[in-house]
Formats: structure tokens, C-alpha cells, sequence
């Protein structure tokens, strides 16, 4: 019965292990804010849901131990940590960080321009220039 | 045996990971990224302590888990608030 237990929880822990270190390659090679976000919160937060739900899975099947703080941690993690990336999203796109190169269309841009929704002054347009020569 | 040394890889994933997070912190060229790679630090560090719990077969860390997230989360908005507006708490007048 433990070595099921044990079984179950080690694939689970080293199968979120791997997305992660999926991830943090993507968000070390990704070209720009906005598409790093895709790899720092989607495959991510699948990382330590599997690492999370392993650790569960191991202490419920060896010990019978069901842990209510674990499941809250669970649930906490899957809940915010979408909203950070959107939160952190809104805010380099008001501050105004550049889409890379090679993105094709910015249709948010549109949006703002007809309503005239402030963004954040950035004056120094070498500012600017020094993020799109990376 | 193989669990542990099974666990003991995953832990050095994670560890590679976090390094890989912690180079686009140094190099990030907005302060927007350096701020994304910090919440996934928060969250590998979740994923982390979750592995050492399991290491060492020991419920104490639990809290622990809940606590990281919780204050991951908040820095983020904070930072992303700051990065915004200037400022992290706003005055209505």
C-alpha cells in the first residue's frame, strides 16, 4: 500500500518538476513581456498543481492523512495565480514596454487611441529605444 | 531509495528553474518582466517546499505552503500597482 503511495507521488512531483523547468526555459527565452507571460503562468501554475496534488496523493494513500491546508493552498494558488499575470500584463501595457519585433498586431492600441484612456507618461523616448535594442 | 533519489531530482529541477527565473531578473529589460520572473520564483518555491515535506515526511510545512502564495501574490499586485500608477496605496482626493 506505501509503495503505491509512493509510486503515485513520485511521478506526480517529477512531472511538475519538468513544467516547471518548462516554463522558466520559456520565460528565459521568449522575446517579450507579454508572450513571457504565457510560460510564467500557464505552465507554471500546472507545475506546482501536479507537485501540489503528488504531495496530497502521497500523504493520503501512505499515512491516510488528509491535509485541508494543502487542498486550500491548492485552491489558492490555482485561483491567483492567473490574475497575477493579468495584473502584471495591464501594468507593462499602460506603462507602455514595447511588443517585440516580430508581433504583428496590437489591437489594444486601437482601444486606447478612440477612447482616450490615459496610459502611463513615459517621456524619454531613449527609454524606450534602449528596450527595443534589448 | 529510488523515491528518494527521485525526490532529490525534482528538487534540482526546481533549483534550475528558479536560476533560469533568477537570469531574466538580472537581464529583464522592463521592470515588468523582472516582476513576472519574481511570481514564478514564488511559485516554484511552492513547489519546492512541497517536495521537502514530502523529503522528509513531515506535515509542518503546510502552512508554510499557503503562507508563500498568499504573500507571493500580494508583492505581485503590489509591485504591478506600482508599476501603473507610481504609487501602491491610492488616495481618493
Amino acid at each position: 500500500m506505501s509503495v503505491s503511495g509512493e509510486i503515485i507521488g513520485a511521478v506526480l512531483i517529477l512531472i511538475g518538476a519538468i513544467f516547471s523547468l518548462i516554463s522558466a526555459i520559456g520565460n528565459v527565452r521568449l522575446p517579450d513581456v507579454y508572450t513571457r507571460s504565457h510560460a510564467a503562468s500557464k505552465s507554471s501554475t500546472l507545475g506546482v498543481l501536479c507537485a501540489l496534488v503528488g504531495t496530497l496523493l502521497y500523504f493520503l494513500i501512505s499515512d491516510g492523512f488528509f491535509s485541508i491546508r494543502l487542498i486550500l493552498g491548492i485552491f489558492f494558488v490555482f485561483l491567483t495565480a492567473p490574475v497575477a499575470a493579468h495584473v502584471i500584463c495591464r501594468a507593462a501595457y499602460r506603462s507602455q514596454v514595447p511588443l517585440a519585433e516580430q508581433s504583428v498586431q496590437d489591437e489594444l492600441k486601437d482601444y486606447y487611441m478612440e477612447n482616450e484612456i490615459e496610459t502611463a507618461q513615459v517621456e524619454d523616448k531613449e527609454k524606450i529605444a534602449v528596450y527595443q535594442g534589448k | 531509495m529510488i523515491f528518494e533519489t527521485v525526490l532529490i531530482t525534482a528538487l534540482c529541477i526546481l533549483m534550475l528553474a528558479i536560476l533560469a527565473n533568477l537570469y531574466r531578473i538580472v537581464k529583464g529589460p522592463s521592470s515588468a518582466d523582472r516582476v513576472q520572473a519574481l511570481d514564478s520564483i514564488g511559485i516554484n518555491l511552492i513547489a519546492s517546499t512541497a517536495v521537502f515535506s514530502v523529503l522528509l515526511h513531515t506535515h509542518a510545512f503546510f502552512d508554510l505552503i499557503l503562507l508563500i502564495g498568499i504573500l507571493s501574490f500580494i508583492g505581485t499586485v503590489a509591485f504591478a500597482r506600482f508599476i501603473e500608477r507610481g504609487v501602491v496605496i491610492e488616495r481618493k482626493r
